[in-house]
């Protein structure tokens, strides 16, 4: 066998320095939030209430179970069990798509109703609301981004999977894949009750 | 050749911990129908940081990193720290 030059903690580390980073990236967003809070409190509270907490609750136990399935997903191909690896993988990636469905609807009815960034509608409702949803719309978009680049990496990991090029010997792509999808799901443990369950 | 390649973790222990984060996530939408005032929020953001802890820790495999990867967490919360509470004692004694 050749020389192989690897170096899988080196690999973890740099996706969790990357993912710090992404940390940060919402952080400034959620900095904005806060300190509007503290500015609106009342309007953000009206705001919120006309988020449709339903959707906010399905798409939280749909990432939370789409991270487990993720985690179980590395466990199986550490233990060699290729097979279940990629049904794991298949069901993330099922559950990312119906989270970005269930966004789609959500934000269907929201524009239906004329809430949208630089709609009259919302411009007749005051400052407050206006910076509530404008805020909403980009923090939201955002993580869906990230759901969509997560989504395709585990399909491009689980690819590779099936052709035996991440295997349960090397399987560092995987877990930096998983490691990703974990983040998406930290950041909706924040935006949830944020912004859906202000009073 | 396999360096420091993790123990896998058992099935179970993730299952459990996918469990506390239902749980977790059934208190934060019972207890923000409840009004508290201001307490509501820092509840959530409570809740939200212990759900954080068990994705970090356990689907993250944190527990089994060295200490390094621990390191950088905590520079990394001390970072958003001074970041907030520079932004805070700017906005609030203007």
């Amino acid at each position: 066998m050749s020389h192989e030059h690897r170096d899988d903690t080196g690999a973890r580390f740099g996706m969790w320095v990357f993912l710090y980073t992404e940390v940060i990236l919402f952080s400034g967003l959620f900095i904005l939030y806060a300190v509007s809070l503290s500015k609106y409190p009342v309007q953000f509270a009206e705001a919120s209430h006309k988020l449709n907490i339903y959707f906010g609750t399905v798409n939280t136990l749909v990432l939370l179970t789409s991270s487990l399935t993720i985690a179980l997903a590395v466990s199986a191909l550490q233990l060699g069990r290729k097979k279940q690896t990629l049904i794991l993988c298949e069901i993330t990636i099922a559950l990312a798509l119906l989270f970005l469905v269930n966004k789609y609807f959500e934000w269907k009815a929201e524009i239906g109703h004329g809430i949208y960034p630089g709609s009259e509608h919302l411009a007749e409702m005051g400052a407050g609301i206006t910076v509530f949803f404008n805020l909403y719309y980009f923090t939201a978009g955002l993580h869906g981004l990230h759901v969509l680049i997560g989504a395709t990496l585990i399909t491009v990991v689980s690819v590779l999977v099936n052709k035996d090029r991440v295997t349960s010997d090397r399987y560092v792509l995987l877990e930096n894949s998983a490691l990703y999808w974990h983040l998406v799901d930290l950041i909706w443990i924040f935006l949830f009750p944020l912004y859906y369950l202000i009073l | 050749m396999s360096e420091h390649s993790h123990e896998p973790v058992p099935y179970r222990t993730f299952v459990l911990i996918w469990a506390a984060l239902l749980v977790l996530t059934g208190i934060t939408v019972a207890v923000s129908r409840v009004h508290l005032g201001a307490l509501n929020v820092w509840v959530a953001l409570g809740i939200a940081s212990i759900k954080s802890g068990l994705v970090i820790f356990f689907f993250m495999h944190l527990r089994q990193e060295s200490r390094l990867f621990r390191i950088g967490l905590l520079v990394l919360l001390s970072i958003l720290a001074i970041f907030i509470g520079m932004t805070f004692l700017d906005v609030l004694y203007r």
